[in-house]
């Protein structure tokens, strides 16, 4: 059983991780129910994007850019389903993000905490970007492409996402 | 050479993936117009999206097919230009064969008015045939001759008026010598004062009125008829128009007219079949004569003026006619 394998790329060597069975399932599952859940009770949850978390996790943890996007897909298509977003809204920032996060997973070292809060930043506004986007150019609607709240919106994610990707290293192989 | 690969597969699902959930919102969403009409996006997008290249291909087909009609296909439209240039040149033709038709229904409807109206005076209608190839002479021939009754001496006219007179008969075709001819002549007198003198031919489309005192008066526009006096001619047919008056060498004027019948047009004339005197009278009804027969024609004596004014010397040419 391979607990983990080195991507070569020119001189770097890239570590990919592979995880316990059904940890990506279950993982995507419980963030759609808790970012659905949840915010019930406590509104101001609400500004934590999970599934997106776990799309940027599992992408830059995986390193594969096809699986990336197609997790992307999957999660975003789910939240849409489950909100009131036309399917596909949250698909294709999440399909993006997807691709982008194993893309560039497979480039840097992002097991370092600090490297993981900038990058979950940088793809937290990059997905609010791809979102006003999709609004302006789909729905039509006028939307702000930065907002304060936005920017601490950022910085939540940031912060809950490094905590959140500690615990879901333990549910690596190794 | 594997991780470029993949990377490029995974590009290729990453486009396939976006689009495909693009399309699916496009779906799904509609958008309001200003006219306030709710589109749908896909609906919206694949018309812009297929519009241009409709757009492109209608201008495309109208490009080729107007490069066609105007250059390609001009063959046809050259052979079509052809044929109407034939039906065109063919009806031309027929125009002038139905105007040429009309104008011989008028001449012989005038030569029938006049016919009729002169019914106890023999007379045959013919055709000219021919004229003479000789410029110095005035002579054409007819379709009719000896066999239709046509003799030397018989007068031809019009329901203009006077033409000549017969001078050979052959069989089936006469000689007539025009008005116009040098060497013809035919009794006449001026219709309003009954001053009588022949009238001769110059060689030339005017005659000339020879014998009139400069002591009468003529005036221009006069008209001039026969007198009955060359025994060929009836009485009072239209001779001509005079067109010009001097004072001659004296004693006489110097007249000119112009023939009444048009000599130089001549198809269809009437041949006067006797030699006796006659007496013509006036037609009912004429159909465009130019110079109808006077009032005095229907009148079977000669006025006492015409009898008083009778001046021509005995050896005036056109009471002896050749």
């Amino acid at each position: 059983m391979n607990d983990a394998f080195d991507l070569r790329i020119g001189e770097s060597h890239i570590e990919v991780h592979k995880f316990r069975g059904g940890t990506i399932l279950f993982a995507t599952a419980l963030a759609l129910f808790v970012q659905a859940f949840v915010p019930i009770y406590f509104p101001k949850v609400a500004i934590v994007d999970l599934p997106l978390l776990i799309t940027i996790y599992f992408g830059l943890s995986r390193r594969n850019p096809s699986t990336g996007l197609l997790l992307g897909c999957v999660v975003g298509s789910l939240q849409d389903l489950l909100g009131k977003t036309p399917l596909g809204f949250y698909g294709i920032a999440k399909t993006l993000i997807g691709f982008a996060a194993s893309s560039i997973g497979g480039k840097l070292d992002t097991e370092h905490p600090a490297a993981r809060f900038a990058l979950t930043a940088v793809f937290f506004a990059l997905h609010q970007g791809i979102v006003v986007l999709i609004q302006r150019l789909l729905l039509a609607h006028a939307e702000p492409w930065f907002t304060a709240r936005l920017a601490i919106a950022a910085l939540v994610n940031s912060l809950v996402g490094v905590v959140l990707y500690f615990f879901l290293d333990r549910l690596r192989r190794s | 050479m594997v991780a470029i690969s993949s990377r490029r597969r995974s590009l290729v699902l990453l486009t396939i993936v976006v689009v495909a959930q693009v399309l699916m919102l496009a779906i799904q969403i509609q958008r309001t117009n200003t006219e306030g009409e709710n589109k749908n996006l896909a609906r919206s997008w694949s018309v812009g999206l297929i519009s241009p290249f409709e757009r492109a291909g209608t201008w495309g087909v109208g490009k080729v097919r107007g490069t066609w009609r105007h250059y390609f296909a001009l063959s046809d439209a050259a052979k079509e230009n052809e044929g109407l240039k034939q039906e065109n040149d063919s009806l031309k033709l027929q125009i002038t064969q139905l105007r040429g038709k009309a104008a011989e229904a008028d001449r012989l409807a005038k030569l029938m008015n006049f016919r009729e109206s002169q019914e106890k005076v023999p007379m045959i209608g013919a055709h000219v045939i021919a004229a003479s190839p000789d410029a110095n002479s005035a002579v054409i021939y007819l379709d009719r001759g000896q066999r239709d009754g046509i003799k030397k001496n018989m007068g031809v006219i019009t329901a203009d008026g006077v033409v000549g007179k017969v001078i050979e008969s052959f069989s089936n075709t006469a000689q007539v010598l025009l008005l116009t001819d040098r060497e013809s002549g035919v009794g006449a007198m001026i219709e309003e004062s009954r001053i009588q003198s022949p009238v001769r031919g110059l060689g030339e489309p005017l005659i000339s009125m020879s014998y009139v005192s400069n002591d009468d008066e003529v005036k221009v526009g006069e008209h001039v008829v026969t007198s009955g006096t060359d025994r060929i001619f009836p009485r009072e047919l239209p001779v001509g128009t005079i067109i010009e008056v001097k004072q001659g060498p004296p004693p006489f004027k110097y007249i000119r007219l112009r023939p009444a019948a048009q000599l130089e047009k001549l198809e269809e004339v009437i041949v006067l079949l006797t030699m006796d005197p006659l007496a013509m009278k006036k037609p009912a009804q004429t159909t465009g004569a130019a110079a109808p027969l006077s009032p005095a024609a229907t009148e079977a004596a000669p006025k006492p003026a015409a009898s008083k004014r009778t001046q021509e010397p005995a050896a005036k040419p056109a009471e002896k006619p050749q």
